[in-house]
């Protein structure tokens, strides 16, 4: 008797949705909460303090948003920051573009080309950032040497001992690691698009501009949204290519949210202050996702789709 | 290999490419499509070809490209080589790569799998709202989190330890083999579970006997993606360990190989190099599964 009551407790148990889903969230959720939520709140917490490395702060209130509020190097690396993204996600997403449409074409060895032009985005960004400082250096840049020998160029480019070449020269970095995540992504959208409507296009005479326009671009743009969502989210925090390339310099030219918050907290000992540089990253990043957010739920409204 | 496993959800059903490749001359398409795709290739893949010339240049010929062509090497040579593997720590930044990686790999993917099982099948009370913030959690970046993180591993005991990387990363795979993991779980037939239900199956005995069996793929999509993100985690890396002993590859490579002002860029491509290679390798396993991967996660 007791035996089966138990039996049935634990059928009843193992089929309550609420306390089994309860009890599966635990591992996963109290990861999340303890390492990931409870940091976000400490971090907001720690830019309203004085906290430095090694000594406790006390609460301090807007302070260090008010200091960064007339800190010229902070300023300089928002606008970097927001150049940074624009350029290069601009590039991405046109690079992007095209050399997915180029794979989606009938070609020879088409997953062997799709396999190695993923590589970029494989291989640890740290260790491809090493190999562009190398192709940057002053005075050895294979690139200048090409250029020269090329007869385009008389002298080595200085890349990284001038503001505007190490800007352009991080931007190119970042887009070279950033087209095969694009490319790759959208390849797989362009790869739903069914071959009839081109066929039917083409038969009423449109022109392979008009069939990109009107079939491929209207609809590819939901993954477009989602791809881009996440381009401009992982470059705006991008650390890794300007940390290793230029750390931040030449006199901050090329210093990003992410790379300063790091230069004052961690060299510099100012954990209060750097915490509040990240915390100011936020409503951008909120912006960011709420625009492709929207963006994204009108198109899925225009399709008809009921979720 | 991978052709017959079925990656994707049920609404991915690729064409036939180029239907109307008959109305390209072979000329023109020489120009619009192999011209411009061997300059991205070439583009792509150049640095790679240079870390690994430069990996096994002698100095002399890294310095001088005067002599010899500089897109070759000439007098190869394993001394970089030799350095990097036994005048560093590299064979430690190796292990500890690998161990931080694979343990935070299997502890993320055992966390996904209940997560995901739960939000996607059991559809208990809020489920949609854990999916939305699970989400959420993906668009958190580690460079806003590094710092108040730092302060708790301190806090802790564990800077400068390997358990600091390896209880962060799930912060960021978590969020990630969840999400990819409730694409794979809702392309699962209802049906199945159902008779098992009836058949008289617990949860836990559908999870394990149905339900994983089903969602092979999805596993190692996550499991590889979640490895390949770990081993090239770089800010929480940098900022919580400082003996070398302790480092990762892509800090260790960064931090101990660069002395000062002389940059041996022979021993740096090798580190370069040989972290990289790890991962690569991997990849060419599992291309079929990384792409599955990578687009699933985005499709949801």
């Amino acid at each position: 008797m007791s035996k089966s009551s138990s039996l049935k407790l634990l059928t009843r148990f193992n089929n309550n949705a609420d306390l089994l889903g309860l009890i599966f969230m635990l591992p996963a959720a109290s990861i999340l909460l303890v390492f990931l939520t409870y940091p976000l709140g400490l971090g907001l917490w720690l830019g309203l303090t004085d906290t430095k490395i090694g000594r406790p702060g006390v609460f301090i209130g807007l302070a260090n948003y008010e200091s960064l509020f007339h800190d010229s190097v902070f300023w300089l690396s928002v606008y970097n920051t927001i150049g940074y993204t624009a350029v290069a996600s601009v590039f991405k997403f046109i690079l992007g573009l095209l050399l997915a449409l180029l794979l989606n074409q009938n070609i020879a060895l088409k997953s062997f080309m799709r396999a190695i032009l993923l590589l970029p985005w494989i291989v640890p960004t740290t260790l491809s950032a090493i190999a562009f400082w190398w192709m940057y250096d002053s005075q050895f840049s294979i690139i200048s040497w090409i250029l020269i020998k090329a007869g385009i160029i008389d002298s080595y480019i200085d890349f990284l001992g001038n503001g505007w070449n190490a800007r352009f020269s991080v931007v190119a970095a970042n887009i070279w690691r950033g087209i095969p995540f694009v490319a790759i992504s959208l390849l797989a959208g362009l790869q739903t698009i069914s071959p009839a409507l081109y066929e039917a296009a083409t038969i009423d005479g449109a022109t392979r501009w008009q069939s990109f326009r009107h079939i491929t671009y209207p609809l590819l743009t939901p993954i477009i949204a989602i791809v881009m969502t996440f381009s401009v989210l992982f470059t705006f925090t991008d650390f890794q290519l300007i940390y290793v390339i230029t750390r931040g310099g030449p006199v901050n030219a090329t210093h990003l949210m992410a790379t300063l918050s790091f230069q004052r907290a961690i060299p510099g000992g100012q954990l209060a202050e750097g915490a509040a540089i990240a915390m100011a990253m936020v409503p951008f990043l909120v912006a960011a996702i709420l625009i492709s957010f929207f963006g994204l739920q009108r198109r899925a409204w225009q399709q008809g789709s009921k979720d | 290999m991978a052709k017959d496993l079925k990656m994707d959800a049920p609404a991915e059903t690729p064409y036939s490419e180029g239907g109307m490749d008959y109305l390209l001359t072979r000329q023109r398409k020489f120009v619009t499509v192999y011209l411009p795709l061997a300059a991205f290739t070439f583009i792509l893949l150049f640095p790679f070809y240079w870390m690994t010339i430069t990996t096994f240049k002698s100095n002399d010929d890294i310095y001088d490209y005067e002599r010899n062509s500089p897109f070759w090497v000439w007098n190869p040579t394993l001394h970089n080589i030799k350095k990097l593997l036994f005048e560093t720590s590299y064979p430690e930044w190796l292990w500890n790569t690998l161990l931080v990686s694979v343990t935070s790999t299997f502890i993320s993917l055992f966390a996904s799998v209940l997560a995901a099982y739960a939000v996607e099948r059991l559809r208990f009370k809020g489920s949609r709202w854990v999916g939305l913030s699970i989400f959420g959690a993906y668009l958190v970046p580690p460079s806003i989190l590094f710092i108040p993180l730092a302060t708790m591993v301190y806090k802790l005991g564990l800077f400068d330890s390997r358990w600091a990387l390896i209880l962060t990363y799930p912060t960021f795979l978590i969020p990630f083999c969840t999400w990819l993991l409730m694409g794979y779980f809702k392309s699962i037939p209802f049906e199945l579970e159902e008779c098992a239900l009836i058949d008289g199956a617990t949860r836990m005995q559908i999870l394990l006997k149905i339900v994983l069996p089903l969602a092979v793929p999805g596993l190692i999509s996550a499991g590889i993606f979640a490895f390949t993100l770990s081993w090239n985690e770089f800010i929480y890396a940098l900022t919580f360990v400082s003996s070398s002993e302790n480092k990762t590859i892509p800090v260790g490579v960064l931090t101990e190989l660069v002395d000062g002002d002389v940059y041996h860029w022979g021993s740096l491509m090798a580190g370069a190099l040989f972290g990289s290679l790890p991962v690569a390798v991997l990849y060419s396993f599992f291309v079929e599964y990384y792409v599955a991967g990578m687009t699933g996660a985005i499709k949801e």
